[in-house]
């Protein structure tokens, strides 16, 4: 094969994966800049203050699906992370019983579970059996969905800490538990932090879990025993709407939505980053 | 203690043993298995209060299994066992109600590869040892972790950054760095498996010389790949085969004049 063949193969060749990866990035450069065309105007104080105003009249803001989301998620991940990360530590500190075995293949399974079973769980489970919605049964549920997430990063970054590291603990005279909380753990943090900041940005974004748990509300409320807004929920009623200016306020939503999944999933780079630089 | 008494009225350990010649670290038909198959076989060894003692012997003949059966780390391996005994300082540290934490404070240990606790300071991974008690006053902690470091000879290179990351030393100053760690608390013992196994030349000759240095306050026992190594530093030496020992002696003896016909094929470069 002559020489301008060769080299003529390899362009074409890294023309293609140029293609591919622009049709890859495409979509997310599209989303972004239609949220942005269409949402970035209605951008105002008022929008992240005010609550919203009855159908039909203009303006009102989504003050409440902000708190009702991050008092959802809060609760959510004050659940779910210790008992992921909890369990991540032990499946892989104890990789070899038959409890780990199990766990793992349990998160597995629920990991690839849609997240509208898990909605429909904590429905039968609380709102059914309380006999009202509220933002704490979708606390449970974005839970549940954060739990085998968390526990699998939590165990596969611990899998990375060379045993040798393990070792020189334990003959330094620490005890089982305190070289795995100590040493192991204190070494993973930085990845722990970034898998449980990614599994939040999951679930903020959530619609389906939310839909039978914390229902939504127009109001203001802070008590996790009512039902809630959140900015998922407030997306998808006001984008199913009939209203023109529920479309503007969907928009902007999404927006927000975005731009929140974005920092968390910027704040968990920065985090991990951290570890190659050193305490 | 009976250090203080003199010697020839209350001799220690057995009668009619000069104290530097009694056993520090002893070792009874230890056999140690993986599963069903045993990496050392009936080992019966001494090792003398502040010498340094070589292992030496080709891969998997047994000797770093051997090393790590002194400090009961072998049993950290799932499916792991011991048969025989480990005497330190007379006492069976298999014998049940051991304190393993004890006998590990007792004998410390240093790694091939260096192992500084990534997210802990020079500081804090030399004080990692002396914090298991619980909390220690500030200036006594002071004061180990400038000896420990004083002794591992790397005070003058990290004194004026002992709060910043352990991990950005050299390969050489980390593995120091884990001999003051392990040093601080005052072990009685230093096992060390191929310590300058991943160092260059000039990092190998400063452990040397350490270690030559260390051997007026500790009973130091090395597993090594380097003959050249053992032959260097060491007043005794043990040649490993196929888990079983072949031939112990004084370092200059069995270098010069090996009994066995292994240990010659072996230092000699026939095989290994």
């Amino acid at each position: 094969m002559s020489r301008r063949m060769r080299q003529w193969k390899a362009r074409l060749m890294v023309g293609l994966l140029v293609v591919a990866v622009v049709i890859a990035v495409l979509p997310l450069i599209l989303i972004l800049g239609m949220l942005l065309y269409k949402g970035a105007t209605s951008l105002n104080p008022a929008f992240f203050a005010r609550l919203p105003v009855p159908a039909g009249e203009t303006g009102g803001g989504v003050g409440h699906a902000i708190v009702g989301t991050l008092l959802i998620v809060g609760a959510g991940a004050a659940m779910g992370l210790p008992i992921g990360i909890g369990a991540g530590i032990y499946s892989a500190e104890f990789a070899g019983t038959r409890l780990a075995t199990i766990t793992r293949f349990v998160a597995d399974v629920m990991n690839g579970t849609p997240s509208i079973v898990v909605g429909v769980f904590a429905w039968a489970w609380i709102v059914a059996t309380q006999k009202h919605f509220s933002g704490f049964a979708g606390s449970v549920a974005l839970a549940m969905l954060m739990i085998p997430m968390v526990m699998r990063t939590t165990e596969e970054m611990i899998k990375l800490v060379p045993n040798s590291l393990r070792e020189a603990a334990l003959a330094l005279g620490y005890p089982r538990w305190r070289t795995s909380l100590l040493i192991v753990v204190r070494t993973t943090l930085p990845g722990i932090v970034t898998g449980s900041l990614l599994a939040i940005a999951r679930v903020a974004g959530e619609t389906a879990p939310l839909l039978f748990t914390a229902l939504g509300s127009s109001y203001l409320v802070t008590n996790l025993n009512q039902p809630m807004a959140a900015l998922p929920l407030v997306v998808f009623t006001y984008a199913t709407g009939p209203y023109q200016d529920w479309h503007r306020l969907a928009w902007a939503t999404a927006l927000v939505l975005i731009v929140v999944v974005l920092v968390l999933s910027i704040a968990a780079r920065l985090a991990t980053r951290q570890r190659f630089h050193g305490s | 203690m009976v250090a203080e008494a003199p010697r020839e009225e209350a001799p220690a350990g057995a009668p009619g043993r000069p104290e530097e010649l009694r056993p520090r670290i002893e070792t009874l038909a230890l056999t140690a298995f993986y599963g069903a198959h045993p990496g050392v076989k009936d080992v019966s060894l001494q090792f003398s209060a502040n010498h340094v003692h070589a292992l030496i012997g080709p891969s998997g003949c047994g000797k770093s299994t051997f090393l790590r059966s002194l400090n009961r780390l072998h049993e950290h391996t799932p499916g792991t066992r011991i048969e025989g005994r480990v005497l330190l300082d007379g006492e069976d540290v298999y014998a049940s109600g051991v304190d393993v934490r004890r006998l590990r404070r007792r004998v410390g240990m240093v790694f091939q590869r260096p192992t500084p606790f990534p997210m802990m300071s020079i500081y804090d991974n030399v004080a990692a040892g002396l914090r298991l008690d619980g909390r220690v006053p500030r200036a006594a902690l002071d004061e180990t972790v400038e000896r420990a470091l004083r002794q591992a000879a790397l005070w003058d290179e990290v004194k004026d950054r002992l709060r910043t990351s352990a991990v950005a030393l050299s390969g050489g100053q980390q593995q120091r760095l884990c001999i003051a760690r392990t040093i601080a608390p005052e072990p009685e013992a230093l096992l060390l498996d191929e310590p300058t196994a991943s160092l260059d030349p000039q990092g190998t000759q400063r452990i040397e010389e350490l270690l030559v240095t260390l051997k007026a306050m500790f009973t130091i026992v090395i597993v090594t790949h380097n003959m050249q190594q053992a032959a260097r530093i060491s007043d005794t030496t043990t040649f490993f085969y196929m888990g079983e020992m072949i031939e112990h002696g004084p370092t200059r003896q069995l270098f010069r004049a090996p009994r066995h016909e292994r240990t010659e094929a072996y230092i000699t470069g026939r095989f290994g």
